[in-house]
């Protein structure tokens, strides 16, 4: 399983605009470098991105080779109301991650 | 190590090498209050990276290690954690002192020496890969426990053989390219050597995120680097040669503040 | 930047396509143009409301850091749809696309990227009303002096 880390706010108040950072642990492998044996090193990318807040998606991100290695994405979301956000990775050979994160509005 | 590798940092460091045999100088040693982290020599968005835990990838490794310090493993079916308990107390300050002299092998260890020692004494398990994931997660993890805290490495009796055998590699020409570690690092630290600063190489911040590996790396594999960079024959890994380069290093950034996990370009 | 002379700096080109193992000569300027064409189809595409932020100089092209910020008062009448981000001269000029919703109370997002040379981003926005926004910026790409095999 992958590491993953997200840092959301623990609490906010209603309508607040909150910073979501998130860090996954991914080698991003283009499929364009050479490895020891001179042969292609296949692309081992992560290439979707979703985040749910109470099951409402507020944020989906599309990656492509180009993304930097252990990717970092933040993104903005009005904090609504208590409960969960659920971040989910998917990408090359079947790759997939999910992380929960509990925020609580008041 | 690959040919396309060493057709890479032949490019580089002979782009770079033109310029510092005209650089001259003598090995001196950079006064104390003069010393500064690689750090500093960073731009502002690297630094930026290094000083947010929620930006840092290095974090990605701590809270690894922090997992593995709870995981029960070996023959001895013991965690880290049963013997060391909390490791914000026990580990507080420990990484800030490595290497450090091991009484019973009468020689320097390093962090991850020190760690694999537990691993296959304490808990009776095999070793774990040198340079690899968990290793270099419980070495991240432990470290970071000194974040901010002094260098603490002392010359005494026991170390001060070892810091001078780390010393004189430091000062020794080798390699292709006849070279000393302080040529570029006490002598021409802040110019540039094909682009990139030259820093005054203080361990500050190992195990730490290297834009270049995209990875974790010990402070093992940036001396491998410099080492290959130099056209010298890295040292076998693990050979005693590293534990003494790293002793005088750190002993070298005595009372200067730990920064791992740092990132560095 | 001027304090890089032209030898040099090819020299160090030639090396950041070496590290990052690319082959030269992928993409262009014109697959960058025939990319956001297929984004934003025959809409015209203006300048403004979008700010880019890359450092002009990174030292190490695996990993920089893009910030896109877009103005707009993100309601139901007035939002920003999407982000999408591209790049001149790596193997593909598609970098990352995000989709966005007025939930997201503020069109800023960051993320990092790998640039395999000095080359121009651009910054697309694609806002509610169908309209598209750019911001393009230079980004000078110098690379660590020692580099090693990948292990
Ligand atoms: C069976 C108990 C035991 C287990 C399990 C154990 N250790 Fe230790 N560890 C010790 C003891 C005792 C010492 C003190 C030195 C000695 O006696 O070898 C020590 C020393 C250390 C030190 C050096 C501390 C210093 O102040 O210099 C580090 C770092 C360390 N252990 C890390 C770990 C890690 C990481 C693990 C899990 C992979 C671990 N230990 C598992 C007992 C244990
Ligand atoms: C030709 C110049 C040169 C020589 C010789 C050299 N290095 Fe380096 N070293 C560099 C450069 C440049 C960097 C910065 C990273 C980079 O861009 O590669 C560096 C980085 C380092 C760092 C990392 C510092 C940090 O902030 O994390 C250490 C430690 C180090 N070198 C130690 C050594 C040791 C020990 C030797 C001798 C075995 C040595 N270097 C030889 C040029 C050199």
């Amino acid at each position: 399983m992958a590491r993953a880390l997200i840092n959301v706010p623990a609490t906010a108040k209603p309508g607040e605009i909150i910073e979501i950072k998130t860090l996954i642990s991914h080698p991003m492998e283009t499929g364009y470098r050479v490895g020891y044996d001179g042969a292609m090193i296949p692309r081992d990318i992560i290439a979707n991105f979703t985040v749910t807040y109470n099951g409402d998606e507020i944020f989906r991100a599309q990656l492509s080779p180009a993304i930097a290695a252990n990717p970092f994405v933040s993104f903005c979301t009005v904090a609504k109301e208590s409960g969960t956000l659920t971040f989910h990775w998917t990408g090359d050979n079947g790759f997939t991650a999910t992380e929960t994160a509990k925020i609580t509005v008041e | 190590m690959s040919r396309q590798g060493l057709v890479a940092l032949a490019c580089l460091w002979i782009a770079g090498l033109a310029g510092l045999v005209s650089w001259g100088g003598q090995a001196a040693e950079i006064p104390l209050q003069d010393r500064q982290s690689g750090y500093q020599l960073m731009t502002p968005e690297t630094r930026a990276m290094q000083d947010d835990d929620a930006a840092n990838p290095g974090m990605l490794w701590v809270l690894d290690g922090e997992a593995l310090w709870q995981r029960k493993d070996g023959r001895a079916n013991l965690s880290c954690a049963d013997c060391h308990g909390d490791a914000r107390q026990s580990m507080k300050g420990v990484a800030a002192r490595y290497p450090a002299v091991d009484p019973g092998l009468q020689k320097p260890v390093d962090l991850e020496q020190r760690i694999e020692m537990c691993r296959t004494e304490k808990q009776q398990a095999p070793p774990l890969r040198a340079e690899g994931k968990d290793l270099l997660a419980l070495a991240a993890y432990v470290a970071r426990q000194s974040k901010g805290m002094p260098i603490a490495v002392v010359e005494d009796d026991h170390t001060r053989p070892f810091i001078s055998a780390g010393r004189e590699i430091y000062e020794r020409r080798q390699g292709q390219l006849n070279l000393s570690c302080a040529n570029c690092h006490d002598d021409n630290s802040g110019k540039r050597l094909a682009g990139s600063p030259i820093p005054q190489a203080h361990p500050t911040g190992y195990p730490l995120y290297r834009l270049e590996w995209q990875t974790l790396g010990s402070l093992q594999r940036r001396l491998r680097n410099c080492l290959v960079g130099m056209r010298a024959e890295p040292y076998a890994p693990g050979a005693p040669e590293y534990a003494e380069l790293e002793l005088y290093l750190m002993w070298r950034a005595r009372g200067m503040p730990m920064e791992a996990p740092g990132v560095r370009p | 930047m001027t304090g890089i002379d032209e030898t040099r700096r090819g020299l160090l080109i030639g090396a950041g396509l070496l590290v990052l193992g690319i082959k030269p000569a992928r993409a262009t300027p014109e697959a960058m143009k025939d990319a956001i064409r297929t984004v934003i189809g025959d809409a015209p595409l203006r300048e403004g409301k979008v700010t880019l932020d890359v450092p002009p100089l990174v030292e190490n092209g695996n990993t920089v850091p893009v910030t896109v910020a877009v103005e707009s008062p993100m309601t139901d009448a007035d939002y920003v749809r999407a982000i999408h981000v591209f790049n001149e001269k790596n193997p593909q000029p598609f970098v990352i696309t995000v989709r966005l919703t007025p939930r997201n109370g503020r069109a800023r997002i960051a993320t990092r990227m790998k640039l395999a040379d000095t080359q121009t981003v651009i910054a697309v926005a694609e806002m509610s009303d169908g309209s598209f926004w750019k911001a393009s910026a230079e980004v000078i790409v110098t690379i660590a002096a020692c580099i090693e095999d990948i292990n």
